[in-house]
């Protein structure tokens, strides 16, 4: 188990490498461009220009490039955006993680947790009217766009119905860090998470009950069923343990991308400070040594997730373990 | 002796997209205590499908299962669902056909076993799982306790069967229905299979309903056989007179089938022509008159049953006429 575990670190180590080359090659290697002016930002003067083309290297070879601003990103830290003058980015991603981090992992745990119950109760109650309903719901939370759905939430929540005791107790948008009130960090995120999860419970039920009901044709679901064993116990330690693997799959891929900033949009509508509108401002100023961090940073979290994803493979399907 | 399993005028129907299909039509055979009762039949022939709505293991979403089934006098359609469930793995067991898919992969063999166990029988984990390891050494599994703890994938097709074999004896059944239980097996596996069977028959004193369509298997195994085409009983018999004196043309078809051991070697093994009817789709008449060596006109009229004390076919022809259309060579 620990050699699977260090070989996946150091396959991870590669990936790393591979994405950081493209990323670099991207941005700096583009032809047709200048990079030096566009990490000067816009109106640049060209004294500006000139320092960042020689702080970054640009005039020397490629590899050289590469290396230096790998230093900068990982070994100094001291990448500096230009357009909020002298900002140091490193510590701003960082600032950022906790409120993404918060917003995701809470996510997380309602769309597994709905995801999971309403595929179970769908594929338990197959083609009854329960289960119609059930798929049609996941359907409307699937189809419902994020900033749409964030945006009427925050009009019932913080305009029309505030003064209501529907919404009296959501506080104003914005992150409240965990460590300074937790009640507060709470019912800030409330709103959000159920936001952003919806979209997630509904692709995951759905793809959970399709799941389910294939399994549900194989051959060991009789054997259950000639065991004389209930149809609970089928249901749960047979065709729900059996059919965790894609949903597994599934979880790791969006996790990762969400942690990485996949959450903007969600971010962005709740006025959260977190990595996805960190990269969002960026983006809108075109501050491109902050998307070059936020884009390392988010791949970081994707390949990590699906590492772990892979070391759960082992735990839920004894067939993949070495 | 009375029945210990008593099937009357089982018939099996599916809601299909072209409407309702009948599987299965008017079936009836009896299994008393302590014998081995073969139903044989090509594929599609209903076999699986009359034993399994037996146990209540179809869809009862787009099934009806018409007739009567008892079983030691209690009426297994019309029990209630948590009565039926306390017989099935308990008093009536099941193997089915390919042990390759039959256990759960993401359990262990001995867990599984276990598992049956306790569903039915308040003991505790280390109890039932002591158990198990009993049954996997008496199905003839090698090192049971390290086999327990291994994972269906990691055991080779015939140590599975074993497995499901195991877990199916688990309480004792009075009733084991086992569908083609060697089919997937290798020829030497096959062999081992239905001598464990033949033994655990002896020690548990079950009965066995054999689904097979391998003659070989019923020879060596059968007390009596119910020979099944297109969803009906076309003959049954105590396995003496269907292989001593067959009736029906397909049973004769099927004899013919199986490679003589003495005399020349036949250059090519007889086959019977043609292909089985859709199901359902079968009219009045003898399902089998197409493929019959034997047609008649009046075949496509409903075939009427003709029955000894024992012995019973689905077919117009009467001894007379047997006796001078049966191929020589299929029966004694």
């Amino acid at each position: 188990m620990l050699a699977t575990i260090l070989q996946r670190l150091i396959q991870m180590a590669f990936v790393m490498l591979g994405i950081s080359v493209l990323v670099f090659l991207i941005f700096f290697a583009t032809p047709g461009s200048d990079p030096a002016a566009r990490i000067a930002g816009r109106n640049a003067a060209p004294e500006t220009v000139a320092q960042i083309r020689h702080e970054f290297g640009f005039d020397r070879p490629l590899p050289v490039q590469y290396a230096l601003l790998m230093q900068r990103l990982f070994i100094t830290r001291d990448l500096t955006s230009f357009v909020n003058r002298g900002q140091q980015v490193i510590p701003q991603v960082i600032d950022a993680v906790p409120a993404t981090l918060s917003l995701v992992l809470g996510a997380a745990v309602l769309w597994v947790a709905g995801g999971i119950g309403i595929g179970l109760a769908a594929a338990a109650m197959r083609d009854t009217a329960v289960d119609r309903g059930l798929m049609i719901l996941a359907l409307i939370g699937v189809s419902m766009p994020v900033f749409w759905l964030g945006e009427v939430m925050n009009l019932l929540s913080q305009s029309r119905y505030h003064d209501t005791w529907l919404f009296s107790w959501v506080p104003g948008l914005g992150y409240i860090p965990l460590t300074q009130d937790f009640a507060g960090w709470f019912k800030a995120l409330v709103i959000p998470w159920f936001t952003l999860a919806i979209l997630y419970i509904g692709i995951y039920a759905r793809v959970l009950r399709a799941n389910l009901i294939e399994i549900y044709s194989e051959d060991f679901i009789r054997t259950a069923r000639a065991k004389g064993l209930s149809e609970t116990r089928i249901m749960l330690r047979h065709a729900l343990r059996t059919s965790l693997l894609p949903f597994v799959t599934m979880f790791g891929l969006d996790f990762g991308a969400l942690v990485g900033g996949a959450a903007l949009l969600t971010e962005v509508v709740f006025g959260l400070n977190g990595v996805g509108r960190l990269t969002y401002q960026a983006l809108q100023s075109l501050d491109l040594p902050v998307i070059l961090a936020t884009v390392m940073y988010a791949s970081f979290f994707v390949v990590a997730a699906n590492a772990v994803v892979d070391l759960l493979y082992a735990v839920i399907d004894p067939r993949l373990r070495a | 002796m009375s029945a210990l399993l008593d099937v009357t005028g089982l018939s099996v129907r599916f809601a299909t997209e072209a409407g309702p299909v009948t599987a299965v039509q008017d079936v009836s055979f009896q299994v008393r205590t302590g014998e081995v009762v073969a139903i044989v039949g090509e594929s599609g022939s209903g076999k699986t499908i009359s034993l399994l709505s037996v146990l209540g293991l179809i869809d009862k979403r787009n099934t009806t299962v018409a007739g009567e089934v008892r079983f030691r006098g209690l009426s297994l359609l019309d029990l209630p669902a948590r009565q039926l469930r306390s017989l099935r793995g308990n008093q009536i067991a099941f193997i089915s056909q390919d042990p390759m898919t039959a256990l759960t992969p993401v359990h262990s063999i001995g867990a599984q076993i276990a598992e049956q166990i306790r569903a039915h029988e308040p003991v505790s984990r280390r109890v039932a799982h002591a158990r198990a390891v009993d049954l996997l050494r008496e199905v003839g599994i090698f090192e049971p306790e390290d086999t327990a703890k291994r994972y269906p994938h990691q055991l080779s097709g015939g140590m599975r069967q074993r497995a499901v074999i195991a877990m199916a004896l688990s309480c004792n059944p009075a009733l084991l229905i086992a569908d083609e239980p060697t089919t997937a097996l290798d020829t030497t596996v096959q062999a081992q299979v239905l001598d464990l069977l033949r033994r655990l028959k002896q020690v548990h004193n079950s009965a066995i309903v054999l689904i097979t369509h391998d003659m070989g298997v019923v020879a060596e195994m059968a007390d009596r056989v119910v020979v099944m085409y297109a969803g009906r009983v076309v003959e049954s018999g105590s396995a003496g007179q269907v292989f001593n004196d067959p009736w029906h043309p397909y049973t004769w078809g099927l004899l013919g089938s199986i490679p003589p051991l003495t005399g020349a070697r036949p250059r090519r093994l007889p086959s019977i022509p043609g292909a089985p009817p859709q199901v359902g789709m079968a009219g009045p008449g003898c399902a089998f008159a197409p493929r019959c060596p034997a047609r008649m006109a009046v075949c496509s009229t409903p075939p009427p049953r003709k029955a000894t004390a024992d012995h019973a076919a689905l077919c117009f022809l009467d001894a007379g006429q047997r006796a001078v259309l049966r191929p020589a060579g299929v029966a004694a």
